[in-house]
């Protein structure tokens, strides 16, 4: 029989855009004529920024900042900075192993951040690098450890899936294995009546491991104050959302949970949102799933060219339609808040920092061999001694 | 040549006291036909008379190794502690009661524990520690989700608090090997040291209980030994239980604890009320001798020292097979106690001294523990052994039900391997 699976037809197509709700990144609107610009003033999100269930959606009102909104752009233009950094360092050969790049995808990182406070917590899958800088790391220590070196935040043993800040319980190699962990996070905060929140984060790919659902369904009966956030890239590795999962309407798929899909391209919009959500948990009413649909312009991992799966006509749709930059940069000028010059000189200032932080993580050295037989039991716990590859290399703690 | 007649000769023995029907000792009365029912916990040698089991008040304060977790240190003298009479479950019960006394950041979670769990570890802990004030319970059933207990678990652990999780037998404890093998025993290492989720303990039952079938009945300690930065301990009796589930929970890194579930109910001891731990990572003897090592760890303690009593005097069925010479033999009874990582130092000192090294488990010999510590003692001691280092343990086979005594290493085949290796 498995001759006949010549004469089968192709598969169809599924258009990967059947969707509801609207990606682009500069639809949002200003309500009235900024007099002061130090003050906060209104901005009216586009009516299909949004999609909820079992809930309300967050107003499309929403106050903003000047000084905000130029920070916001500086850190998006500061994140997609790195991550070309990292894909240069990779195809240099500086970077070996396993790197996923987040870019496209900056308003997620950025708006959760801005949208949160410094004592919630975040933890996410392997696509982790723009977080674990938000949330308190440096992007040389970033760099450092996507090179293996001393300086890295994980010391150079971690790589980069395994980034980890106080407040940022790090990226995560195993698909969808943050997700419960998650919920162990937001228990303890509960256990300890802190109205703070955890955000745990995984992709429309893990959205499908069944460990997610046991999280949710954990985190539904006892109210954790957490929060379930599917970035919606639309492509599980270089498989569409369509076409791994039954039910692409990542929002709803918490069953009692309450969810809200969100664009994840307009940072104004996941800001808002993200605010919305740890209001909704930190507020005792429970879980909630927010869907960001956003995009990758690059492959899945720097294996992947993401072009197979998908035409460059799309990838080259979406940067030049949709990005998050460039539309808060479109806010920015139309809103009379910054010159194309002033605006220039933070993408300047966002390359600089990079750079030299990048040169800065070159000069740090590897890890010391003794490390490698560090912090593999608690210091003072370990076995007497762990093997190495011969009687030399035998490593007595 | 002895061994293979001694094992030529196992069935008849096993046969003459096991499989006599139940119902012909109903009614035949008279001598020369009546024929004893066997025990319901079979032929093993009751676990209740064994000599290991402290059930004096003074010998089970005079534990070797314990280390009393005191405030003050005074009180640090065996006249004025008390004891009192447990079961294993009892005792794992005792130690999660103090641990959640002492420690407000502690929470005791699995499936059913809240009336008790199926092994009656946890019977009434949920009252005993219901906040309702706060409005927070610390011992809590969690859904039927091992993998979700384990992530859970890891989560709540990585933000400084102890979490004490039950997986409800060991069998199902695969749904969770990857959140175990992979995040609870990187956590630190991959963090570069940034994150501990030290105070995670998974409790759970392991080993064989006489009718448990496929998956109820497995060990599956060694399935976790490649992975570096978790503790696996098994604890042999309520003092060492309790000792060492202390130590497990107050441990800096995660350790899963197995408890041999056939001796939640049988193993009885003096269990000193106070708080004490146990340490891990050491190796305790239990028989000193000179002339073999026997290891070995949970269940299978008791059938080795009944092994060791049929060497040193023989039944009449047995007597024509052990040899004289061998009756008198010293052999070393060692419960390695944690698996991982295990005391070599006390196992190699040992075999250096009695050249001889028996190994006995309940989990299949292809992958198991065994090979391990017989591979590490063979480099260590290959020149002070006299005969190679054997290992009894269950076959390479599904612990299917009705085979299931035929699977466990019993004290005739521990028995065979020592007169086997004494004889070499």
């Amino acid at each position: 029989m498995a001759s006949l699976a010549r004469f089968r037809p192709a598969a169809r197509r599924v258009p990967a855009f059947a969707r509801a709700i609207q990606t682009y990144a500069d639809t949002t609107q200003l309500q009235d004529t900024i007099e002061d610009q130090s003050k906060p003033f209104t901005v009216k999100l586009h009516e299909e920024s949004f999609r909820s269930y079992q809930c309300e959606t967050p107003s499309l009102e929403v106050e903003v900042k000047k000084d905000e909104l130029l920070k916001m752009y500086k850190d998006m233009q500061t994140m997609r900075r790195m991550e070309m950094a990292a894909d240069a360092l990779y195809k240099a050969k500086l970077i070996r192993g396993f790197c996923h790049l987040a870019i496209g995808q900056e308003a997620v990182s950025v708006g959760l951040e801005y949208g949160i406070k410094p004592e919630d917590r975040v933890i996410t899958a392997y696509r982790c690098h723009p977080f674990a800088v938000m949330r308190g790391g440096t992007i040389k220590g970033v760099i450092a450890e996507l090179l293996g070196r001393q300086a890295g935040m994980s010391h150079g043993k971690g790589g980069s899936m395994h980034i980890f800040t106080p407040s940022f319980f790090g990226g995560n190699g195993i698909v969808g294995a943050q997700v419960p962990i998650g919920a162990g996070i937001a228990f303890a905060q509960k256990y300890l009546g802190n109205k703070t929140a955890t955000f745990a984060l995984y992709g429309d790919g893990a959205s499908n491991q069944g460990q997610v659902f046991e999280a949710f369904n954990m985190a539904k009966l006892w109210d954790l104050p957490a929060v379930f956030v599917c970035e919606n890239n639309k492509y599980g590795m270089g498989t569409p959302a369509e076409r791994s999962s039954s039910n692409t309407e990542y929002f709803t798929r918490g069953d009692k949970i309450p969810g809200l899909q969100v664009n994840g391209m307009d940072i104004i919009a996941s800001r808002h949102a993200v605010q919305y959500a740890r209001k909704w948990v930190t507020e005792g009413n429970g879980p909630l799933l927010m869907e960001f649909v956003t995009y990758r312009y690059g492959g899945h991992s720097m294996s992947d060219p993401g072009t197979t799966y998908r035409t460059r006509e799309e990838v080259q749709r979406m940067r030049s339609t949709q990005d998050p930059i460039r539309g808060l940069q479109r806010y920015i000028e139309e809103w009379g808040l910054a010159t194309e010059q002033e605006l220039k000189q933070l993408d300047k200032d966002a390359k600089a920092e990079v750079d030299q932080a990048v040169e800065e993580a070159k000069q740090s050295p590897e890890p010391l061999i003794k490390d490698l037989w560090t912090d593999i039991y608690y210091k003072g716990t370990e076995p007497p001694f762990m093997r190495g590859r011969e009687r030399e290399e035998v490593h007595h703690y | 040549m002895l061994a293979p007649r001694l094992r030529s000769r196992l069935p008849a023995f096993v046969s003459s006291v096991r499989d006599h029907p139940r119902q012909s000792c109903r009614w035949q009365t008279t001598a020369s036909t009546a024929v004893e029912p066997p025990p319901a916990s079979g032929h093993s040698s009751s676990v209740a008379s064994s000599k290991l089991l402290r059930i004096t008040r003074e010998s089970a304060l005079r534990t070797p190794g314990i280390v009393w977790a005191d405030e003050e240190p005074v009180r640090n003298i065996v006249g004025g502690r008390e004891t009192r009479k447990m079961n294993l479950y009892q005792s794992v019960r005792d130690a999660l009661s103090i641990a959640l006394a002492k420690d407000d950041t502690a929470v005791v979670f699995g499936e059913d524990i809240a009336f008790g769990g199926v092994f009656r570890c946890t019977m009434g802990l949920a009252e005993e520690f219901a906040n309702c004030a706060a409005g927070r319970e610390r011992v809590f059933n969690t859904p039927l989700t091992e993998q979700g207990i384990a992530g859970f678990g890891i989560g709540l652990a990585s933000m400084g608090h102890t979490a004490i999780a039950e997986i409800q037998f060991a069998d199902y404890i695969f749904p969770a090997f990857d959140q175990l093998v992979n995040e609870a025993a990187k956590f630190r290492y991959r963090s570069g040291g940034n994150f501990s989720i030290g105070g995670l303990t998974v409790r759970t039952p392991t080993m064989a209980v006489g009718h448990g079938g496929l998956y109820h009945s497995q060990s599956p300690e060694g399935f976790f030994m490649g992975a570096a930065g978790l503790k696996i301990v098994i604890p042999r009796s309520p003092i060492q239980c309790k000792g060492l589930l202390l130590s497990a929970i107050r441990d800096p890194n995660p350790v899963i604890f197995m408890e041999p579930k056939i001796l939640y109910r049988s193993a009885v001891e003096q269990v000193p009320i106070d708080d004490y731990a146990i340490p891990l990572s050491r190796a305790e003897t239990l028989i000193p001798g000179s002339d073999l090592t026997l290891l070995t760890w949970g269940t299978p303690v008791y059938h080795c020292e009944s092994a060791i009593q049929l060497l040193n005097s023989p039944p009449p069925s047995l007597a024509p097979l052990i040899p004289l010479s061998l009756r008198s033999a010293k052999v070393e009874l060692i419960d390695l106690r944690t698996i991982l990582p295990w005391d070599m130092e006390a196992v190699v000192e040992s075999v250096r001294r009695t050249k001889r090294l028996v190994i006995v488990h309940e989990a299949g010999m292809t992958g198991g523990v065994g090979g391990e510590i017989a591979a590490e003692v063979s480099k260590r001691a290959f020149l002070r052994l006299e005969a190679p280092v054997r290992r009894i343990t269950g076959w390479d086979v599904p612990a299917a039900l009705q085979f299931e005594k035929f699977n466990m290493p019993d004290e005739i085949r521990i028995l065979d391997g020592i007169v086997e290796t004494l004889s070499y």
